[in-house]
């Protein structure tokens, strides 16, 4: 079992708190959404429950990023129904603007605006979407900041950060609107190897916590040590979930052997 | 590989090596000179050519600037004093007595003389409003003035009663009272609207009545000066003035409106910055002196001057637009993601993210844009508003000046370019300020 071990994750990890509780935080059934007449999600069907940790791996191209950027409508679907944290997602602006101040979301490229400091980029939500004076969005970013460390950090621009530093940035700019719910769109791809450990240490602090957690990577390791549920889509649908040891030991679908023969075989 | 690694391929470097001084051959005037005047033989050949060719411009224009004549009446008598100085033919100078004796009028116009106060004060009004808004080192107190600066300087300007601008400015309290009281009982879009259309009914039926009861109850007020007497370079701040405050924001309004998803809004922008870019300045401001009288119902005396403003801020807006779209444009897809994740709903994410990026990005361009409309205002001399280029016209026409051209065009053209100049240094400041990508 050799070669699914990466060294992204050294060190012991604390499953205390990672629960899995009954409680439904998303509930995807049968949604399908096209780009034009492309069918890029077909008939996607899925349950998180509170306190889950899942990885979505697939070669490229196979939607998984489409997918979760449709649970807080930065794509829309066109059929089936999408509930988060109990509400449907509808078309109603109102409706959207409230999962998406519930639900945090970080991407590849960060997306930290870089005409504000750190500390500017983590209280804009909380003071406009929150309506929490200053002064509190201030200290809880500064908590924030510090649970990603870098607190030293707070009144510099984005610019003069690192890509690893400025994507902790944007994990805790997405905790200071105190979300539910946690996605990622493949937070470590742009990075250099050196700074992938640092984000996975922060995602990893995250998951210990509780938080439930969806994250589009390539990081089999962390899919492995953190993980509760490993899914697996091609082409658009999910082609297999499975628990991470099973998933990686005994992959079903000649699918699945295929990208993980490709991706773990080097 | 390199000599010194070449007998084998493992190498350690023991000491790190640190930092060293640049040659001294390599820095200071002497590399500057060499590096960027006498680099070589031909470059060498053309810093002598340039150097001489200035030398040649200033030795013609230096003498016949520095020694213009100041004092005198008409263009006769500067020339007799000239042949006086210097000899029958002698060598030719400017005659800068034609300033000193119509500065006033190529200044303000038929503006009365004893209220040159008033747009002086005006003036000052506007740097001390303006003042907050463009540098953030000054007192923030005095952003209190700005909102309420157009109206004193309108009426400074154009005088009468008191109650006429503030019987406006109601209009506006109206509107933000409207909206404040009535969000929390029909909703924002609801209130929206009503703060819209509320102040425009009170604009059309009650601030004229109400200002007139007013100012016959009591009359505060200064002596009226009809837009007619306005002139010379006041006209054309004036005008350029009102058309770069009033055009940034609907520039602004109307590149959104061309990013929108709605169909009305969209097609709406598109058509109106289309037809208004795709159209001369020129044929604008005709269809403003003279067509619009046509389409006024009868009897409607609709300044001449305020028609021009409406033209020139429409006209300027419609380019403000598509500079601020290119700005817009530019921004990665991922800035407007980033904000709508963190669920800042429409507005909140163009005035807190979006727009603060697109605008830093579109400033040269921008800049650009009000600098063209400021010197466009010069075009009202064709529909006979008399702006700067127009006096010199009158005054060349008056008997005593006949035959004085440089003169009044160099000085036209140093207002000109003192104003436009400032505006370009002040667009370089705030780029270097709002840079927070490398520093």
């Amino acid at each position: 079992m050799s070669e699914l071990h990466t060294d992204t994750v050294d060190r012991t990890i604390d499953r205390s708190q990672m629960k899995v509780s009954d409680e439904i935080a998303i509930e995807i059934v049968g949604m399908n959404k096209w780009y034009g007449t492309f069918h890029v999600l077909r008939d996607i069907n899925l349950t998180v429950n509170r306190g889950e940790r899942i990885v979505i791996c697939g070669p490229s191209g196979s939607g998984k990023s489409t997918l979760i950027r449709c649970i807080n409508a930065l794509e829309e679907h066109q059929q089936g129904s999408i509930v988060v944290d109990g509400t449907l997602l509808s078309n109603d602006l109102k409706n959207i603007d409230r999962i998406r101040s519930e639900v945090g979301m970080c991407f590849q490229h960060f997306n930290l605006f870089p005409h504000l400091t750190i500390l500017e980029n983590c209280t804009l939500a909380p003071i406009w979407v929150r309506k929490t004076p200053k002064r509190e969005a201030e200290e809880t970013a500064m908590y924030f900041l510090e649970k990603v460390k870098i607190p030293e950090q707070a009144d510099k621009y984005p610019g003069q950060l690192s890509g690893g530093q400025q994507q902790r940035v944007a994990i805790a700019r997405s905790l200071c609107m105190r979300p539910r719910i946690m996605l990622f769109d493949e937070p470590t791809s742009a990075l250099d190897p050196e700074m992938i450990k640092e984000v996975l240490d922060t995602m990893i602090q995250l998951a210990e916590e509780g938080m439930t957690m969806l994250c589009v990577t390539h990081e089999m390791g962390f899919a492995r040590q953190v993980a509760n549920r490993v899914i697996f889509m091609a082409d658009g649908q999910i082609v297999e979930q499975n628990e991470p040891e099973e998933f990686f030991l005994n992959p079903q679908s000649d699918r699945t052997k295929q990208f993980l023969s490709q991706i773990l075989g080097h | 590989m390199s000599e010194t690694h070449s007998h084998s391929a493992s190498y350690v470097r023991r000491e790190m090596l640190p930092q060293q001084d640049p040659p001294a051959l390599q820095t200071g005037a002497v590399k500057w000179l060499r590096e960027n005047l006498f680099s070589g033989w031909l470059n060498t050949i053309l810093t002598i050519l340039s150097i001489f060719v200035v030398y040649w411009v200033l030795a013609h224009i230096l003498p016949w600037m520095l020694g213009g004549i100041w004092t005198a009446d008409s263009l006769t008598e500067c020339r007799e004093i000239r042949d006086q100085l210097y000899g029958e033919g002698g060598r030719e100078v400017a005659c800068w007595a034609v300033l000193v004796d119509r500065w006033h009028q190529l200044l303000f116009g038929f503006y009365p003389d004893d209220s040159y106060w008033r747009p002086i004060l005006s003036l000052i009004v506007f740097g001390a409003a303006v003042a907050p808004v463009l540098y953030e080192s000054v007192s923030r107190k005095l952003l209190l003035l700005t909102p309420l600066a157009p109206f004193i300087i309108f009426w400074l300007l154009w005088g009468g009663t008191i109650w006429g601008p503030l019987a406006v400015l109601a209009g506006f309290v109206l509107g933000w009272a409207v909206f404040r009281f009535g969000e929390p009982v029909i909703g924002s879009l609801g209130a929206t609207l009503a703060a819209i259309l509320v102040p425009i009914l009170y604009w059309l039926f009650a601030a004229g009545p109400i200002a007139s009861g007013l100012s016959s109850a009591l009359p505060i007020g200064i002596e009226s000066v009809p837009s007619d007497d306005f002139g010379g370079f006041m006209l054309a701040l004036v005008i350029g003035i009102a058309g770069i405050v009033l055009s940034l924001p609907l520039g602004i309004v109307l590149a959104l409106g061309r990013q929108s998803d709605l169909f009305i809004v969209n097609k709406f922008s598109v058509i109106f910055i289309e037809v208004i870019r795709g159209v001369p300045l020129i044929v604008w401001l005709f269809t403003a002196s003279l067509l619009l009288n046509y389409f006024l119902p009868p009897g409607t005396n609709f300044d001449l001057m305020l028609r021009v403003i409406i033209m020139v801020t429409l006209f300027s807006s419609a380019y403000i637009a598509e500079v601020v779209r290119g700005g817009l444009a530019a921004l990665p897809r991922g800035q407007y993601e980033g904000a709508d994740s963190l669920g800042l709903d429409y507005w909140q994410s163009m005035r807190l993210v979006i727009l603060p990026q697109a605008l830093k990005i579109s400033i040269p361009g921008i800049v650009s844009t009000f600098i063209g409309l400021f010197k466009d205002t010069t075009l009202v001399v064709f529909i006979g508003l008399l702006d700067p280029i127009g006096f010199s016209n009158s005054i060349r026409a008056s008997t005593d000046w006949n035959g004085v051209y440089w003169e009044l065009f160099i000085f036209i053209g140093l207002c000109f370019f003192i104003c436009c100049f400032s505006m370009s240094r002040y667009s370089q400041f705030l780029e270097r300020k709002l840079r927070t990508d490398h520093r």
